[in-house]
């Protein structure tokens, strides 16, 4: 029989599910996170437009740098803001 | 293991062995001296005959003492071989033996066989029976019938291409290519964030195709990859081309016998091509980038398989890129640089550096886009025809760089969205603040020679987003005792 060495970081990927809807974005904050890729921010303005149509509150936030993922910093302070985030993640 | 005899002479020898026959009537005289005479056979259990044998069935004494030649003889003093010679030489068995007169009538010299410990397959089942570290990775038990580079491919462990099938004696045998344990934890890998241990490392080494003293520079460019200025969560993640690009400086490109010359940056060097290969099987298995999951390029590039070569530092009018990073040049390095290519540089005309520096600023305009500056650093890989150029009129590498930055100083104009009716560009505003934009500016371009005698030509390798936004180039010291 042939023994072979598993060359994996062995970490089981967990299956997650989806967070749960939210089912009125009126009694959240929602945060619009540009990630700094050229013209995010027209996707971003274009989504504040529709969201204050309907009463939302939003609020922005801004990585860095769109080449690395967002500082823990960042995240935290989204969670204790905001209920949602939408990220705009390309040109 | 405790040797058989705590004090005196020991002698490991095999029937299947010329010399250790030839030897016989040298060990009727020890045998007749005072003092224990211990005789180790490898593969009988009555030879030599008429004598007392201790049959090493298992190659458990052969490997403790280092056996690597029947006979060989030992002076065995409080469990330790503190003496030895290997093969039939008289004067080398009468310093062991402490007497003179060994061995009348026979020749001065016999070399002799290789220890049974030295066969394929039974050295490394050895290695691994004796290992003070034990492998703790997953075993991956195959059917009797699994053919295990189908395997492989199946539990999606390979770059597309097959790999080495990563065998616990394959794995053992690698280790001996470092000083470190296997479970020696070298850094925290994106985007996984997975503990990669020298063990991984090896594993992966085998899956690529490398030779034990590769290892070293394997290690080394995985804590490169892994430190926090190269990004390679980034550079794994982008839809853009790029991928980690290796160069190698110093002894040790020569001593694994790496290819700085012709073809520098193609296939049919094992060193080049497996020490890439494996960096980005770790980071494929390990901190699991994997295309279509983390890894969302658009294209990607060949090199993203293997884009790893040696700095030619002798035949270089210049210092070194290790050197030039900060270190000696006994030091060797390996460097990492997030990009992709190359683009060809043809200037077959040039006879002095002048007109040179213009056809390379001309083709280093074409880095990301035309029309965009200051994103992506370069390394032009300047060969030695091209080289000779700037060596016969004494030009310095700053000041090679000094005159592609100035033909690189762009109308600001020229490069905004819109230009030349191409959409592509810098921001509208900035001509309005800037007459010029500099393409790279300072620290954007990197040379480094390499490539074949023959061909004026140089290769350009495109950077990703260069700097503390994107990907800094990254040095780390290659390690070849630890």
């Amino acid at each position: 029989m042939t023994i072979l060495l598993d060359p994996t970081s062995e970490t089981a990927v967990q299956e997650r599910p989806l967070s749960p809807r939210i089912p009125d974005l009126t009694r959240v904050t929602v945060a619009l996170l540009d990630i700094s890729k050229p013209r995010g921010d027209v996707f971003i303005g274009r989504l504040e437009e529709l969201l204050a149509e309907q009463e939302v509150a939003v609020r922005h936030y801004r990585k860095p740098t769109f080449t690395k993922p967002a500082p823990l910093d960042l995240r935290r302070r989204i969670t204790v803001e905001c209920g949602a985030v939408i990220e705009a993640l390309a040109d | 293991m405790n040797l058989p005899i705590a004090d005196g002479l020991l002698v490991v020898m095999k029937e299947d062995c010329e010399t250790c026959h030839l030897v016989k009537p040298v060990l009727a005289e020890l045998a007749g001296r005072e003092g224990t005479l211990a005789l180790v056979c490898q593969d009988r259990d009555n030879f030599p005959e008429g004598f007392d044998v201790i049959h090493d069935r298992e190659l458990d004494i052969s490997w403790t003492l280092g056996t690597e030649t029947t006979p060989t003889i030992y002076r065995i003093e409080d469990g330790e071989a503190v003496d030895r010679q290997p093969g039939w030489d008289r004067s080398g068995w009468e310093r062991v033996t402490g007497t003179t007169g060994l061995g009348k009538g026979l020749p001065d010299q016999q070399p002799g066989c290789g220890s049974g410990t030295m066969l394929p397959g039974t050295y490394e089942r050895l290695l691994l029976r004796h290992s003070p570290y034990p492998l703790s990775s997953r075993r991956v038990a195959l059917g009797s019938s699994e053919d295990p580079y189908e395997a492989a491919f199946g539990r999606e462990w390979t770059d597309g291409l097959p790999v080495v099938p990563p065998t616990e004696e394959r794995v053992a045998r690698m280790l001996e290519g470092t000083g470190l344990p296997p479970d020696h934890i070298l850094c925290t890998l994106p985007p996984d964030l997975a503990e990669c241990t020298v063990e991984k490392v090896a594993i992966n080494a085998v899956m690529a195709g490398c030779k034990p003293e590769y290892l070293p520079v394997v290690l080394a460019a995985v804590k490169a990859a892994a430190g926090s200025g190269f990004n390679i969560h980034g550079i794994s993640a982008t839809t853009y081309f790029t991928g980690p690009v290796l160069i190698v400086n110093g002894p040790v490109r020569k001593a694994i016998g790496m290819n700085s010359g012709v073809n520098v940056l193609g296939q049919g060097n094992r060193a080049n091509l497996t020490i890439g290969r494996a960096l980005n099987l770790v980071v494929r298995n390990v901190g699991g980038a994997r295309p279509g999951g983390v890894d969302r390029a658009t294209f990607g590039n060949p090199g993203k398989l293997s884009f790893c070569f040696p700095e030619d530092e002798e035949g270089s009018p210049w210092e070194s890129l290790a050197v030039e990073r900060g270190f000696s040049s006994g030091e060797s390095t390996v460097t990492l640089f997030a990009g992709h290519g190359p683009i060809e540089i043809i200037d077959q005309k040039a006879r002095t550096p002048d007109p040179l520096v213009r056809t390379y600023a001309l083709q280093l305009r074409m880095v990301a886009h035309p029309k965009l500056a200051g994103m992506s650093e370069a390394i032009v890989v300047v060969s030695p025809e091209h080289a000779r150029l700037f060596r016969e009129a004494g030009w310095t590498k700053d000041r090679v760089r000094q005159e592609i930055d100035t033909l690189l100083t762009l109308p600001a104009a020229e490069m905004v969205v819109g230009a030349g009716g191409v959409a592509e560009g810098m921001p509208p505003w900035l001509k309005d603040r800037k007459q010029e934009i500099p393409k790279f500016g300072p620290g954007g371009i990197w040379l480094v020679h390499a490539g074949g005698d023959a061909g004026m030509f140089s290769a350009i390798v495109s950077g990703w987003v260069g700097g503390r936004t994107g990907s800094e180039m990254t040095t780390v010291a290659i390690d070849c005792k630890g």
